[in-house]
């Protein structure tokens, strides 16, 4: 038996270390050695998006709809992925305007309007009470279930017992009270409270091992782990079907839109943005939540399925609410310290849930709602008190109290019509409506204060009509009729089948439509006037956030004059005087000024007087506050614009000048490389005229020898005679050999060389190419085989340069032979389209490395046993040309010592060559 | 005593030209057609002078000058290039490794008969 006032002091023992880990927190902020600079710390505090509803209700809805569960968790993980574009966005944004929640950062977005920071907060305490209900129904049920210890009670209809014997109702006064301790100690202008996001990942840690201490006692010691669970499951028909996803249009689009709607619900919910935006001390940490706080999500899911299915299975009767498997499966197991643990797990979800909510709404309640109007009061003659800091902070209380208060009617009036999730969704579905506003004036500068209005307003009255409503009609508030037959029993304005609409599930259908009208409303509203001076300013610092560094534009829209002496005590009145006095001094020593008196009031202290204020009441507020003090010049829109165009035109400037310059660095390095190429040309030019020079002078040598030789000595006898006159006839044929071939490589690689294509027969060319190359095969006694295929296709080609081709061929390689048992092979063949021929001899043989030596031009690889061959070193190079020209190709096989085998294809004459010649000839 | 003179050069016809010219002025005449063979030949029998071609098969002409200047045996070999290269470059590096005197393919038969007796202190 657990005793009330066990279970009671072991809650306020916990509550009591959340507040400790707090203080601790605070106190270290203070000191400037924040315990929350750690980008773990921060992944686990935007785990208070789990609360009870994950904690018991999860598990609840497993049990009716199986997997259906998961979409909430899936929606979180999905958008994990997005944070670094939009969450980094939405962060940079908030530190550099010093949004301190997300009425703020809406009311910032379209011209810092009150009415817009005002409607969002309407809609975030209306949207979100039903939330904190369900989090006072978990903790008040799960306290009444725990005090029936070791019997499984279930807990009366709330509203059935007396207001004063209600848990629920001291739940919420304890919670409130606790609240304003953690959060309104005292008035930070940056709103943030460290010591607060320390307790929050603190008890993420305690309701995480709570849960998994639950799953693990189910599914490993009261069954045989997973395996074992869902195989008894799968005897069961109504658990079986659970197992599976039912394939219908209406399950997949509930799936879908409880994905969007947790996707939406991650950034928007107020609390999320407290903690992830509003809570963040450095951007970077976002790069680890982004894979921490979805593997958070995993392992506070893993168990949800086998504790939902071993719950079914332990109480098959219906008489325990699934939403009390986590806690009632160990009650009935008799595991008191368990049970016990649970429930601090869920108190901890609960708690923390509440703490960061009604700290999120209480700021925009004071700043957005409340100041706006006590400000506009006139005779409460706020603008003379010296002092408001504890004004601001007393609202803030109240305003924490009404909230909680406000859930526990909620949770009087229609708790138990629904279960845990029913609620929570109703909540996501509510804050789903700040999307349109945020994301599009996060990425478009075309949004306006009345389309944001428009919008919200459209979206949210949808909310009311097709959720709200019929949640208070059901739990009996409301006659049921205008659900069954419609408004005015109009049957098309059926709430939950809105214009025919049917098929949808509540949740999805009215996502619908609110969706629908909201953005259809923010979109034609803004479209309809162009952005005013204050909107295009702010849309310009929203949408390009990560273009400007802090501070950089905004000054840029303001003109004006203004006086220390006015702005410092006007700050004063909010933070207090000290505060204000230490803020800026700061700032003057950062402009290098040692005091206060020395500041110039210009457009950036200006701006900087009212970031401070928008901290501590909000940036619409603070707008009217400075506006108060500070002569200001209006600027036209048109002015405005200049300036936007000017900056973009120096962006544009810029961007030529980058370009322009880009393209130098091309050209730059194009004329380098095709100076390269000239500078290779050149001495390829070089060594091609040395080399003919070389080629020339050798044979002039020997001519002149000789002839001054015989010149010197007339009676030279007559064999030498003979013998030097022949030498000299032989290499005048040399040279004169040498120059037209020279001449001859030089026409065709200029492109000068005359063609005379002809339809040729190259068995024919062949044949008598041989016949003329007889006496070279006789006179080295050679002998010459020949396998030509008759009747070939004929050729397009030049007759006289093909006998030149062929020549090349066979003198190379008679004399490349050995006399006597030289052999040389010609061929004639045809291939897929071509025309080959192949010269083959048994001579000495080209090393692999020579073979592409020898087709450049003067490079003849000798046989260096004797001499140099003769030739000109240009007869390999001219043939290749030739082919080449012709559309074939030239090459030699070979190997040192075992002869070589040159070839040469010709592409058979088809027509198309002739057709090109003719073109190449017009 | 009878100078001895190698001829080096892959040329056959020049071969024929500058043995026929040598032995006509009286000097005994050795021939290599590489420069391998060159260094061969400086080996067996020292020659007075060497007639270096420079575009060689196996061993160039600078190779095989370079290796006589090495060796302390053959200081007293005079060397005299013939190349059909006549650049700047080619002359400077063959007097750099220590040739005696560069003669330019083709040359008047006249000058090398007296540029070979003047380099043998014949003159």
């Amino acid at each position: 038996m657990l005793q009330a006032w066990v279970i009671a002091s072991v809650s306020f023992a916990y509550l009591g270390v959340l507040f400790a880990i707090a203080y601790y927190g605070d106190k270290r902020a203070d000191a400037g050695r924040s315990i929350i600079a750690n980008p773990t710390i921060y992944a686990l505090s935007l785990a208070v998006y789990c609360t009870t509803w994950t904690f018991y209700g999860s598990v609840g809805r497993a049990a009716s709809t199986g997997i259906g569960f998961l979409p909430i968790y899936l929606g979180p993980t999905l958008m994990a992925g997005l944070w670094w574009f939009v969450m980094l966005k939405i962060i940079r944004i908030s530190k550099a305007n010093r949004i301190t929640s997300i009425a703020d950062f809406v009311s910032s977005r379209y011209g810092k309007s009150q009415l817009l920071g005002g409607l969002v907060t309407i809609i975030a305490v209306i949207g979100i009470v039903p939330y904190i209900s369900l989090q006072l129904k978990a903790v008040s049920n799960s306290f009444t279930i725990l005090l029936h210890y070791p019997d499984i009670v279930m807990p009366a209809r709330a509203a059935a017992q007396p207001l004063l014997q209600d848990s629920a109702l001291y739940i919420a006064l304890i919670l409130a009270a606790f609240t304003i301790l953690f959060g309104t100690r005292h008035l930070d202008a940056t709103e943030r409270h460290e010591g607060m996001v320390a307790a929050i990942a603190f008890e993420s840690l305690v309701k995480l091992l709570a849960f998994v201490a639950v799953g693990i006692f189910v599914t490993f010691f009261l069954y045989d782990g997973f395996g074992d669970i869902f195989d008894r499951a799968e005897l069961v028909p109504k658990l079986k079907a659970l197992m599976t996803v039912d394939d219908t249009g209406a399950s997949y689009g509930s799936w879908w839109s409880l994905t969007f709607l947790s996707m939406l619900s991650i950034m928007f919910l107020p609390r999320q943005f407290q903690i992830s935006v509003v809570e963040n001390v450095n951007e970077r940490h976002l790069a680890r939540a982004i894979w921490l706080f979805p593997l958070y999500l995993l392992l506070i899911n893993i168990f949800v399925l086998p504790i939902a299915v071993g719950g079914l299975l332990r109480f098959p009767d219906g008489s325990v609410d699934a939403d009390t498997f986590v806690l009632t499966l160990p009650m009935a197991e008799q595991q008191e310290l368990l049970a016990l643990l649970v429930y601090i797990g869920g108190l901890s979800a609960g708690t923390g849930m509440v703490i960061v909510e009604t700290i999120a709404l209480s700021t925009m309640v004071c700043n957005d709602l409340v100041m706006p109007v006590l400000l506009r009061w006139k005779s409460l003659r706020l603008h003379e008190e010296h002092d408001l800091s504890g004004l601001l902070l007393s609202i803030r209380r109240w305003a924490i109290a009404a909230i909680l208060l406000l859930g526990y009617v909620y949770f009087r009036a229609a708790g138990e019509a629904y279960a845990l999730v029913g609620i929570g969704l109703i909540s996501f579905a509510a804050v789903a409506q700040f999307a349109p506003a945020i994301i599009g004036g996060i990425y478009w500068k075309g949004g306006t204060r009345e389309g944001a209005i428009a919008g919200l307003v459209a979206g949210f009255a949808v909310w009311i009509y097709t959720l709200l409503l019929p949640s208070f009609a059901k739990s009996g508030w409301l006659s049921l009729d205008f659900i069954k037959e419609g408004l005015f029993s109009i049957g098309l304005l059926k709430p939950q089948q809105l214009f025919g609409l049917t098929g949808l599930g509540e949740i999805p259908h009215s996502l619908f439509w609110s969706m629908l009208a909201n953005i259809g409303c923010y979109v034609a509203v803004s479209l309809r006037r162009r952005p005013d001076v204050v909107e295009t300013g702010q849309a310009t610092l929203f949408v390009d956030a990560f273009r400007h560094t802090e501070g950089e534009q905004r000054s840029r829209f303001w003109r004006g004059s203004a006086q220390v002496q006015d702005l410092l005590p006007l700050i004063g009145r909010f933070l207090g005087p000290e505060r204000a006095r230490e803020a800026f001094l700061a700032y003057a020593r950062r402009r290098g000024v040692g005091t206060i008196d020395q500041l110039e009031a210009n457009a950036d202290l200006v701006h900087y007087a009212e970031a401070l204020l928008a901290g501590a009441i909000g940036g619409a507020s603070a707008r009217v506050m400075v506006a108060s003090v500070v002569k200001e010049e209006p600027l036209g829109i048109d002015e405005v614009m200049n300036i936007l165009d000017e900056a973009s035109q120096v962006r544009a400037y810029s961007k030529q000048l980058e370009q322009k310059s880009r393209e130098l660095e091309a050209a730059t390095a194009e004329l380098r490389a095709a100076n390269e190429r000239l500078k290779e040309l050149d001495r390829m030019k070089d060594d091609f005229i040395s080399t003919v020079t070389h080629e020339l002078r050798t044979p002039l040598t020997s001519i002149r020898a000789f002839s001054e030789i015989l010149l010197e000595d007339p009676k030279t006898n007559l064999a030498n005679r003979r013998k030097f006159l022949a030498i000299i006839v032989k290499e005048t044929e040399r040279l004169t050999r040498l120059i037209n071939q020279v001449l001859d490589m030089a026409k065709i690689e200029s492109g000068n060389a005359e063609w005379h294509t002809a339809d040729i027969d190259l068995q024919e060319v062949i044949e008598e190419t041989l016949a003329a190359t007889s006496t070279l095969f006789a006179d080295k006694r050679i002998s010459l085989e020949k396998h030509l295929a008759a009747d070939l296709p004929r050729v397009r080609a030049d007759r006289d340069r093909l006998i030149q081709v062929m020549l090349n061929l066979l003198s190379n390689a008679v004399k490349f032979c050995e006399e006597d048992s030289g052999r040389v092979t010609v061929r004639l063949s045809a291939e897929s389209g071509v025309a080959r021929v192949d010269v083959e001899d048994n001579g000495t043989g080209i090393a692999e490395a020579d073979q592409a030596t020898i087709f450049e031009k003067f490079r003849q690889v000798g046989d260096t046993m004797t001499a140099k061959p003769q030739g000109t070193g240009l007869g390999l190079p001219i043939s290749r040309q030739i082919v080449e020209h012709f559309g074939g190709r030239l090459w030699v096989r070979s190997s040192l010592g075992k002869g070589a085998t040159f070839s040469f294809t010709l592409p058979f004459d088809t027509g198309d060559a002739r057709q090109e010649e003719r073109r190449q000839n017009d | 005593m009878t100078k001895r003179i190698l001829i080096v050069d892959d040329e056959p016809n020049i071969v024929v030209s500058l043995e026929f010219l040598m032995k006509r002025e009286g000097f005994e005449v050795a021939v290599a057609m590489d420069g391998e063979a060159a260094l061969k030949s400086v080996e067996e029998k020292t020659p007075d002078l060497v007639l270096l071609d420079i575009m060689l098969p196996k061993k160039n002409g600078f190779e095989v000058c370079q290796t006589i200047r090495a060796n302390p045996e053959l200081q007293a070999v005079k060397i005299v290039m013939l190349t059909a290269k006549g650049r700047d470059t080619e002359v400077a590096k063959g007097t750099a490794l220590g040739a005696d005197a560069y003669m330019t393919k083709p040359f008047s038969t006249k000058d090398l008969i007296a540029q070979v007796r003047q380099i043998l202190g014949e003159s």
